[in-house]
């Protein structure tokens, strides 16, 4: 008997119960959408992560005022020094390896225009900043350069915030408030989006000098170094570090690469959809169960058909193959139906939320139609296994 | 000697007590016999005909086949005995409810692993052969009793078997029908297969050219 006649003769039975064959396909179907959905979850979960580290750039370093990592007291009792302009440039101006560096100062205030307001971030920097983060201005430019301009009263504005404050009407030398501070809109972003927290088109940023007075800072949010290339980073790191531990006098900082927040997250994250697919497991488990289940009632029932084949000539083997086949065919369409479930479930989350980047890893499809064709005959082989073992006898006289 | 068995017994432990459908019964069949077995239910005629027909293995004895030893052989050689040389008409028929007249006449050539335009072609020849080309594609429940047993019939010789075993294949039908079955049998035996019914109906045994009679597991007559 070919492996196809015995998948027809399969299907034949099957169709013979189409509503238990339906159920426990469906049991399959519901395991294995969630294995695809769950997992399709989890690596959207790890791509957008590291969509969001990659857009930073991979070749910057992150310094913060602060050590993060100190356990227990300083030694020497040594207070936090300053992060200053002056760090920044230092750094730029005296470390190899180093191309360009951007302060950056950071808080929450009101631009008003004219009689509307509109609370946004706002970020002091200087011009090179739009070099080190990549940011287009679509009208106008960005921050004037130079040392002069560090405490001037330029301001660019996100789209979303252009929009908001001006309507139709073109911002570019109009003049906007900030607390007590005049400005004038010297240039707006294209429209860019979320990156990290920040949403790009809806905050303003204006010289970095101008904004620590604006908000009574000595010490610089951030200081992001751009570093030639990815390969010297670590070098660059240590050489930063060095620099800065002559110029405070002490470690008082803590930098932060790409490289190794993105790692801890993608591992993080792995985890995590690791943990998701022992969950949906378990209902493939249930459904397997009840695969078992419906085999071993297909048995009973039709024990007069298994006694028939074995008196028309049927070998055991037959009977077994017969009845495994059945099993995988019932998985195996579950398992087809689950996968199509859940790319339907993954495709209509990603028309909700178009941002975040779902899509089923193809292991993770792979794995499923794998798993659902083994569900089968895993929990497929004890029933049939028992319709082999039926005496002819017995199973065709109903004693 | 087509089919010979000596010393027979068939014992089956029910409970706590032994129960011996078979008495050291003998017998023997020569080729192309047409015999009935008769007797009440519970005689043993029906663990008789599993044992001829390699369903049932005997507790002790011999069973020759063709010459050949065949109540020791291992399953799968039983399986394919069965398959090649013994057609079964069953009292209740045994079809496939799901399956065409022509699906349950292929059934046996399926697992024979015949191939799928051959089966196709020996079906049809086997349902004409019990009048019912007008039935092929009828399922079961679309047929009448007398019906249905002669599907059946089409598919016990479909294989061409050397020996066909009845149980009761009457019992289930009304008179004409019944005729008409054992009539049809009757034919398949004039072509050379050998024919042996199992029934307690007198007048089914009455068309036998020889008949045994049965009671508690042993022969107590034999005419013909």
């Amino acid at each position: 008997m070919s492996p196809f006649e015995l998948v027809r003769f399969a299907f034949g039975a099957l169709r013979g119960h189409r509503l238990r064959t339906l159920l426990s396909v469906a049991g399959v179907a519901v395991g294995i959408a969630a294995v695809v959905a769950l997992t399709a979850l989890g690596e959207g979960a790890r791509r957008y992560v590291v969509q969001e580290f990659t857009s930073l750039g991979s070749n910057l370093l992150i310094i913060m005022p602060g050590k993060v990592e100190t356990t227990g007291a300083m030694p020497f009792g040594g207070v936090a020094h300053d992060l200053t302009i002056e760090d920044a440039q230092a750094i730029a101006q005296r470390v190899p390896g180093v191309v360009r560096t951007a302060p950056l100062a950071a808080g929450t205030e009101t631009v008003q225009a004219g009689d509307r307001g509109r609370s946004v971030p706002i970020l002091g920097t200087t011009a090179e900043y739009s070099l080190v983060r990549q940011v287009t201005v679509a009208a106008g430019r960005f921050l004037p350069g130079g040392q002069a301009h560090q405490s001037g009263a330029e301001l660019v504005l996100g789209s979303k915030a252009a929009r908001e404050l001006f309507g139709g009407v073109n911002p570019l030398g109009r003049v906007v408030r900030v607390g007590p501070y005049r400005f004038r809109v010297v240039g707006v972003l294209a429209p860019k989006g979320r990156s990290l927290g920040f949403d790009f088109d809806d905050l303003a940023f204006v010289p970095v000098r101008t904004a620590m007075r604006i908000f009574d800072r000595n010490s610089l949010f951030r200081v992001l170094v751009e570093v030639r290339s990815t390969d010297a980073l670590p070098e660059a790191k240590k050489n930063v570090l060095q620099l800065l531990r002559e110029r405070h006098r002490a470690d008082d900082v803590t930098i932060i690469t790409q490289g190794a927040v993105l790692s801890a997250f993608s591992s993080i994250l792995a985890v995590l959809t690791a943990a998701l697919v022992a969950i949906a497991s378990v209902s493939l488990t249930v459904a397997g169960i009840g695969i078992m289940n419906v085999m071993l009632i297909s048995v009973t029932e039709r024990r007069a058909e298994i006694g028939l084949l074995k008196a028309l000539g049927a070998r055991d083997r037959q009977v077994l193959g017969a009845f495994l086949t059945e099993a995988v065919v019932l998985s195996s369409l579950g398992g087809l139906l689950g996968l199509g479930a859940g790319m339907v479930a993954v495709r209509l989350f990603v028309d909700i939320y178009p941002t975040f980047p779902a899509s089923p890893p193809t292991w993770a499809v792979v794995l499923s139609i794998a798993v659902s064709v083994l569900v089968g005959g895993l929990f497929g082989v004890w029933p049939a296994r028992r319709a082999t073992r039926l005496d002819p006898v017995t199973a065709l006289t109903g004693r | 000697m087509m089919l010979e068995l000596s010393g027979i017994w068939r014992r089956y432990v029910v409970g706590d007590s032994e129960v011996n459908a078979l008495r050291d019964v003998s017998l023997g069949v020569e080729r192309g016999e047409h015999l009935a077995v008769m007797g009440p239910s519970g005689s043993g005629k029906s663990t008789l005909l599993h044992i001829l027909g390699c369903l049932d293995r005997p507790t002790a004895g011999r069973y020759l086949f063709d010459g050949r030893e065949v109540g020791s052989l291992p399953d799968d050689e039983r399986s394919r005995l069965r398959q090649h040389e013994i057609g079964f008409v069953f009292q209740f028929f045994h079809l496939l409810s799901r399956l065409t007249a022509q699906g349950n006449v292929e059934l046996p050539m399926l697992f024979a692993g015949v191939p799928r335009d051959e089966r196709r072609q020996r079906a049809a020849k086997a349902l004409e052969a019990v009048g019912l080309t007008d039935r092929v594609h009828h399922r079961p429940d679309q047929l009448s009793g007398g019906q249905r047993q002669r599907v059946a019939i089409a598919r016990a010789v479909v294989m061409e078997p050397s020996l066909l075993l009845a149980d009761e294949p009457t019992g289930n039908l009304d008179r004409a029908s019944a005729v008409e079955v054992m009539e049809l049998l009757e034919a398949m035996n004039r072509d050379g297969q050998t024919l042996i019914v199992v029934t307690h109906d007198p007048d089914v045994a009455g068309r036998a050219r020889r008949m045994v009679r049965m009671s508690d597991g042993v022969f107590v007559e034999e005419s013909g």
